[in-house]
């Protein structure tokens, strides 16, 4: 079986709806959304390096290597973010994180 | 600077006693006040002697500043002084400083002493501007001054409830008086062109036959404008109709009942009628309701007057009776006449009161009668004092002469005033006056007899448990109930009182209604050429000069068989007539009528207006209904935000979903 474009696709897709049921359905736990928001970013790098390779062309591959950066940073950032409110607040459940709540 | 330090005392006494009276003390605020009054009095009696019996025969005018000019309208600040002035003058000095000294010892307990001295003097200022205008503007001044003053007093406990609503009733009740003194003001400006007493009284002939057109009704324009002056006369002087304030005043304070509601205040009515009386005397209609509203007032008050059982009660519907009388005898053109007895009854009249506060004072703020009895002998000084007064306001003279208390001299003057008048309404007037003498007699020896004489507890059978109208502030009942003398402080002015009373009549009557008449009261008191009541009155058959005394010991006589010998009877009697008793008892039904008419009218207009009209209208749909509305808006938006992430984040896929099928089915062409 030659795996083509189409298997890229189809598993980036499926990728990224778990990220998005992640972030959605998840009730729990907010590492659990982190998570998710990097599975959504590696979904569309796997998009991006299919078509990349698909039409020959490089620049996709470089544009995945700057989302990699660009996630790790987030995920760094977004992980200070996590340990700075659970000192304040005490939990990181996600039913406690509602300060914008009207 | 003479009659500016007499105006102006009072006022300087208000303000350091109002302003400073927390920082100077409650014994310094009463030296002060009471101490300028004192001058204030002693200047004015001068004042009274030097002109009453001097040869200025013009008024003179003294100016202090202008007020306001406006057009053709100029008002000053002015003092005018003729002897009308010079007389009310001594009478509101006099009994204002003697108040003052008796206050100093019946208010020794209150806490809020500053206060009430503050606004004795602050009534006292405006009634002095009261009687010192020239012009109406001036007068009105006074006139809302003295009422105000009259409000803060009646509700100077304000902690009592009973006193609060006193104290807005007199204030009301007085409103409809003085919109028809306003009325009447602005008309005389119309009419004139000036708000200037001389002006006024300049043009005053030329107004006669004179027709104005009211709500298409053609009218005599001086009639018109003496009822409506006379209207503020009749709230301020508490006449038939308008009289129901009176009585709930003496929720005050019992010196301010003294001075406000027997001497002073309630007499602006008739002073200001016979200020005016260059206008009155011009309209015989006018004069005539004169008579046949103060005649109506005289018997009605003395009817009530009689079954009343609070001693103040009994002492201030006198006083309306009295006032009734005042108003018949300016009413028959006997201007000096009811100058005359303003006179003498503020005399025995503040005499009464300060008995009665004493007596008050001495049965440790008990003020229903048959609480009281056999005070005689506990508290003979205040006895004698108020059998003084009594015996000045029933009139004791020695009949065909003018021998006698102050009240024999000018009442039985008022009494031959009214017979020999032929104006109308005078003989019901004089029907009225000679009934109410003996009803006179009978209520004050009533209240004599059921306060002195006997023994404590004849007349508490007919106690109700709870009814005890007290002046209460502070004042422990520590079940002591033995009556006790006041203190010096008080008697001394009840002494100098009870001289009034039994001399002033006698002392002043040549000036004032006799021969020296015209050189007393030179211009102040208009007489027309065919007005010659005076005369008239001395010429009356012997039979009508009798009738008084006659009526006086009559009253007495049954009093005296009533309450003082079958002690049964008044029990009895009213028992009989059921009816009658309750109707007298309730005061006509005036305060039921007028809460049907006039109370319950206005509280359902405010209702409307208050539930319907704001409440529905205003804040259902202007304002505050746009901003409900936004509210009711707001707080179903609000609940989308949750303030969870994972809803914002469904939203967002929500919106995400719905651009991408848009764009996939539709959007593009």
């Amino acid at each position: 079986m030659i795996i083509g474009l189409t298997h890229y696709l189809t598993l980036a897709a499926i990728l990224f709806t778990i990220g998005i049921a992640g972030i959605i359905l998840n009730h729990k736990n907010i590492i659990v959304i982190l998570m998710s928001v990097e599975l959504i970013l590696l979904a569309v790098n796997i998009n991006l390096v299919a078509f990349s390779t698909q039409s020959g062309d490089l620049t996709g591959q470089v544009f995945a290597l700057f989302i990699l950066t660009v996630a790790a940073a987030e995920a760094a950032i977004g992980l200070a973010i996590l340990v700075a409110y659970y000192r304040n607040r005490g939990s990181i459940a996600v039913e406690d994180i509602n300060a914008l709540k009207g | 600077m003479f009659y500016d330090l007499i105006v102006f005392l009072p006022l300087a006494g208000f303000l350091v006693a109002g302003l400073f009276g927390q920082q100077i003390g409650a014994r310094r605020s009463e030296q002060i006040t009471t101490g300028l009054l004192g001058l204030c009095a002693f200047l004015s009696w001068i004042a009274f002697f030097s002109v009453a019996y001097g040869h200025e025969e013009h008024a003179l005018i003294v100016p202090v500043a202008n007020w306001l000019t406006s057009g053709k309208l100029a008002v000053a600040w002015s003092l005018r002084i003729d002897t009308l002035t010079t007389v009310m003058l001594v009478v509101v000095t006099t009994v204002s400083f003697l108040v003052h000294l008796y206050s100093i010892g019946y208010m020794h307990e209150d806490p809020s002493r500053q206060r009430f001295f503050a606004y004795l003097s602050l009534f006292t200022f405006a009634m002095l501007m009261l009687v010192t205008a020239d012009n109406l503007v001036q007068m009105f001044f006074g006139w809302e001054g003295v009422g105000l003053a009259s409000y803060l007093l009646i509700g100077f406990w304000y902690e009592k409830p009973s006193a609060n609503a006193a104290a807005i009733k007199a204030f009301v009740v007085n409103r409809v008086g003085d919109f028809g003194f306003a009325l009447g003001i602005f008309l005389l400006f119309q009419l004139t062109g000036s708000v200037s007493l001389e002006q006024i009284f300049a043009a005053a002939p030329s107004l006669v036959g004179k027709s104005i057109h009211v709500f298409g009704i053609e009218g005599d324009a001086l009639t018109i404008t003496c009822l409506l002056l006379f209207m503020g006369a009749m709230g301020k002087s508490a006449q038939f109709l308008l009289h129901t304030w009176l009585p709930d005043a003496m929720e005050g304070p019992t010196p301010v009942s003294a001075l406000i509601h027997a001497a002073t205040m309630v007499t602006a009515g008739v002073f200001m009628v016979a200020r005016l009386s260059p206008l009155f005397d011009l309209s015989s209609t006018a004069l005539s309701v004169v008579i046949i509203v103060g005649a109506t007032t005289a018997i009605f008050a003395a009817t009530v007057g009689l079954v009343q059982n609070d001693i103040k009660r009994v002492i201030a519907y006198s006083t309306c009776s009295q006032l009734g009388y005042m108003f018949v005898a300016l009413g028959v053109g006997g201007y000096g006449l009811g100058v005359f007895h303003l006179f003498t009854h503020a005399f025995f009249k503040a005499l009464l009161f300060l008995g009665a506060g004493s007596v008050i004072h001495a049965m440790h703020h008990e003020q229903d009668m048959r609480a009281m009895g056999g005070l005689k002998d506990e508290i003979p000084f205040t006895f004698w004092m108020m059998t003084i007064g009594t015996l000045a306001l029933t009139g004791v003279g020695i009949p065909l002469t003018t021998i006698g208390f102050a009240g024999y001299v000018s009442k039985d003057a008022i009494i031959e005033a009214a017979f020999a008048s032929h104006r109308f309404g005078a003989v019901y007037a004089f029907c009225c006056v000679v009934l109410a003498a003996g009803l006179t007699s009978f209520y004050s020896w009533r209240l004599v007899f059921m306060t002195f004489f006997g023994h404590r507890g004849d007349w508490s059978a007919s106690l109700p448990a709870a009814a005890h109208g007290h002046d209460d502030h502070g004042h422990g009942h520590d079940g002591d109930h033995a009556a006790h003398e006041s203190p010096r402080v008080m008697l001394i002015p009840l002494a100098v009182l009870a001289l009034g009373a039994v001399l002033a009549g006698m002392a002043f009557r040549n000036g004032f209604i006799g021969s020296g008449f015209e050189s007393f009261w030179k211009e102040s008191l208009f007489v027309g050429k065919d007005n010659t009541i005076l005369e008239d009155m001395e010429k009356v058959p012997r039979l009508v000069s009798l009738l008084p005394t006659l009526m006086m010991i009559g009253g007495l006589l049954v009093a005296y068989y009533m309450y003082m010998v079958d002690k049964k009877a008044p029990a009895r009697l009213a028992n009989s007539n059921p009816l009658l008793y309750r109707f007298l008892l309730n005061k006509w039904y005036f305060d039921e009528l007028y809460d049907f008419l006039f109370v319950r009218p206005a509280f359902w207009l405010g209702r409307l207006f208050w539930k319907g009209g704001d409440g529905f209208i205003i804040d259902g749909m202007g304002p505050d209904g746009v901003s409900a509305r936004v509210l009711d808006v707001t707080r179903n938006v609000v609940r989308l935000q949750t303030g969870y992430v994972y809803h914002y984040a469904f939203a967002m896929l929500l919106g995400v979903a719905a651009i991408a099928t848009w764009y996939l089915f539709g959007g593009v062409r």
